[in-house]
């Protein structure tokens, strides 16, 4: 301890000895911080002696080469004669995809089953855990090797019979065909008219917080929220002429044309990482939930608060303070395991990464690229969930 | 009407069946009110009907064994009947991966021996030096067992080893390994010393910010870069070691909870004693911040277990690996589920065994906490 010294009264000379805890303290690091300089450049040393020998290039220069390989799911365009930058982009992308959708309904699902894990009725509760303890006590890589494999290449239909569950909606070995919305530029009208609508909504909280706080007045939030962000791009759908034409999957031959496509590799991806998740967002909704003492509730009630407004104003923000910090480590781990797309096929940053380096032989760079982006992604989502947690955490005097 | 009905029900009746504890216990808990009820017939029909479709697929309509080399009929029942004829002829396989057939006792006697060594592990009255002793002994049977080459066994190369033994040996030695240096990192976190500080901060959020799949990769095309020319480490060592440096920074994580944990007056009463720094960790310090962490920790040893699966991205024969390979055989393509579902229980009752120990831990030490 660097304090104990201080607190004596300084000797008279200074003489350097082992037995003062300061010069320790400084050899002990020296030596630590050379030994790990002193294994790096080890390791450095070996692998430009190694890359020379076995004439491998090194540097960023293969990014802006021809890539070569088709990637089979795409949401910007892309085609084999691009380069392989363009590709890693793809793969990001596809990797942002999959992650955020995996989020938002893991978080769903979670929620719906750790409050079902509370529920008065036992059948309710008892289903729900074990489904949390069936889903905690599988590898995700098995769980995701059986919904690809096992479930959707062997034991749907194929495309010619496949189940037909709703009007429109085919499920297949060949993934989930759904109509989407015919092509029409009304639609990124109504696009920009939720995002305008997000922020006025925003902009609107702030004044009506302001005013209640000086006032005392209340402003329907909710209303004019709902107002903003759904009635807004109505309104622009409406000024576009309301468009309703729907492309609808029709079977062509061995396929399906036209629609919307769930492919299989992705749909095994997104079912896997939900219902894995799912099990551990229950777990942590539950307990923020029985966090929440029940005097809290009794209260509130007491104070005249109705049921929703006990919930809004008294129980969430003091559950959301337990919940939040274990959930982005949840929102993480499905970033980061949605790298075990490459289990399945499906195009994620480390799978075309791992096609890059085969086809370069440049591993390092590869192994560089998805450790830099995972580690951006990873910081980012750790910076915003501090920010927030500290946002709605206890201020205490 | 409703409420009539209900005052009616709560009067009390003379004894019978209606008074009894299970009857008020499936009153309150199924049936408590009207849409309660219709809740718990609705789930009871979906309850029952799956498990009689589950029942009929994996027992009444199941093949369990074909004539020769023909699967004609299971792939007849495919859908309505599980093919365990599979299982029967691949479980070997699926188990012990290609070790030769008829040394087949040697990885069946290191699950043995493992789980011996597991069983005792979780006696607490048995945690002391001699556990180490029995540990020490037990990993070096499993090395004489595997390999082979003394006391009259035969050599087997590391290549041939596979399934289940795979498995556990990543997962142990992972967690045997890792936790040490998990220690070192929790407490060099802690330290006052800003080099050592920032190297630990470093290495702990750089290897918990990428995938395990980034450091498997890494372990199986870049380490060979990293060694000297001549020197190569054989496949299985290299994902063991991304394993360990991989878990060693979770672990850190969890132990420097425990050390967070510690109220701040031990510290300082081990400093007034005189204590080195590492008497005082060794002795004050670290049992009661593990103690603390003793749940955790075995929740991070059940996530390195399933996620020693992951191996097989780079080709190694683990458990999941060898239930993947096991279908390839054209005359049992399209018999994953049965596969799958045979691994399945085998990573279950070792996950759920764990979870079940560390809540009887953690039970365990609540309660003496409240005294």
């Amino acid at each position: 301890m660097a304090s104990i010294p201080r607190s004596r009264p300084a000797p008279p000379s200074i003489k350097l000895s082992l037995s003062d805890p300061v010069v320790r303290a400084i050899v002990f690091q020296v030596l630590v911080v050379g030994g790990v300089a002193l294994l790096v450049w080890y390791l450095v040393s070996n692998t430009m002696a190694n890359m020379e020998a076995r004439k491998i290039a090194s540097g960023f220069g293969f990014l802006n080469r021809e890539a070569g390989f088709a990637i089979s799911e795409h949401s910007i365009d892309y085609s084999p004669a691009d380069s392989y930058f363009r590709a890693l982009v793809v793969g990001v992308l596809n990797t942002l995809i999959v992650a955020i959708l995996g989020i938002i309904l893991a978080t769903i699902l979670g929620t719906i089953i750790g409050i079902g894990r509370l529920a008065k009725n036992w059948l309710i509760s008892q289903i729900c855990s074990v489904y949390i303890e069936v889903m905690r006590n599988l590898p995700l890589a098995l769980q995701l090797v059986f919904w690809y494999y096992a479930v959707i290449l062997e034991n749907l239909p194929s495309a010619r019979e496949a189940h037909n569950p709703l009007p429109g909606v085919f499920v297949s070995s060949r993934g989930i065909m759904v109509p989407v919305p015919a092509n029409d530029p009304t639609y990124g009208w109504m696009l920009i008219a939720c995002l305008i609508g997000i922020v006025g909504t925003v902009l609107l909280s702030r004044w009506a917080k302001a005013r209640q706080a000086a006032t005392g007045q209340q402003f329907p939030m909710l209303r004019a929220a709902a107002g903003l962000i759904l009635g807004l791009p109505l309104l622009a759908w409406l000024a576009g002429g309301a468009p309703t034409v729907l492309d609808w999957p029709e079977l062509r031959g061995f396929n399906f044309q036209g629609g919307g496509t769930l492919t299989p590799e992705f749909a095994a991806l997104l079912i896997g990482l939900v219902t894995y998740t799912a099990a551990f967002v229950a777990e942590i909704v539950r307990s923020g939930i029985l966090a929440v003492s029940h005097g809290q509730t009794e209260a509130s009630s007491a104070l005249g608060l109705k049921r929703g407004l006990t919930l809004r104003l008294v129980i969430l923000p003091q559950a959301l303070r337990v919940i939040i910090p274990p959930m982005i480590s949840q929102y993480l781990n499905i970033t980061k395991n949605s790298s075990l797309a490459v289990l399945i096929g499906y195009p994620d940053l480390v799978s075309i990464a791992n096609t890059t380096l085969n086809q370069t032989g440049q591993a390092i760079e590869g192994i560089g690229i998805i450790m830099m982006v995972y580690l951006t992604v990873s910081l980012s989502i750790a910076a915003f969930g501090n920010w927030y947690n500290k946002r709605i955490a206890l201020t205490e005097r | 009407m409703s409420d009539a009905a209900a005052t009616l029900k709560s009067l009390p009746q003379s004894g019978g069946f209606n008074n009894s504890p299970l009857a008020q216990w499936v009153k309150a808990n199924l049936f408590p009110n009207w849409w309660s009820t219709v809740i718990t017939l609705v789930l009871t029909y979906f309850i029952l009907k799956f498990l009689f479709g589950a029942l009929s697929w994996s027992l009444f309509n199941a093949v369990w064994s074909i004539e020769g080399t023909d699967t004609e009929v299971c792939r007849e029942l495919k859908g309505i009947g599980a093919c365990w004829a599979l299982i029967a002829e691949k479980h070997r396989f699926i188990l012990f991966g290609t070790y030769p057939f008829q040394e087949h006792w040697r990885p069946a006697l290191l699950i043995v021996v493992f789980l011996v060594l597991y069983g005792l592990s979780t006696v607490r009255a048995l945690w002391n030096y001699w556990l180490g002793v029995v540990w020490a002994a037990g990993l070096l049977s499993i090395g004489i067992l595997m390999w082979g080459g003394v006391f009259g066994l035969r050599f087997v190369e590391q290549e041939r080893w596979g399934g289940l033994p795979i498995t556990l040996m990543l997962a142990t030695f992972g967690i045997a390994l890792a936790f040490p240096l998990g220690i070192l990192l929790a407490l060099g976190r802690r330290s006052d010393m800003p080099a050592i500080k920032a190297i630990c901060v470093a290495y702990i959020e750089l290897i918990r910010g990428v995938p395990l799949i980034s450091l498997l990769f890494m372990a199986s095309v870049m380490l060979p870069l990293f060694l000297p020319e001549g020197l190569t480490i054989d496949k299985l060592l290299r994902a063991q070691i991304a394993i360990i440096l991989f878990a060693a920074a979770y672990l850190a994580e969890v132990v420097r909870g425990g050390l967070q944990a510690i109220p701040k007056g031990q510290y300082e009463a081990a400093d007034a004693l005189g204590l080195s720094y590492w008497k005082k960790t060794g002795f004050i310090v670290l049992p009661q911040a593990l103690k603390i962490v003793i749940p955790p920790l075995v929740n991070t040893f059940i996530g390195l277990f399933k996620d020693t699966s992951l191996v097989l991205i780079i080709g190694i024969y683990d458990l999941l690996n060898a239930a993947k390979t096991s279908t390839i055989e054209p005359k049992w393509q399209g018999f994953s589920i049965e596969a799958y579902v045979f691994v399945s229980i085998i990573y279950f009752v070792f996950c759920f065994a764990m979870s079940k120990y560390s809540q009887k831990i953690e039970a365990e030490l609540s309660h003496t906490h409240k005294h």
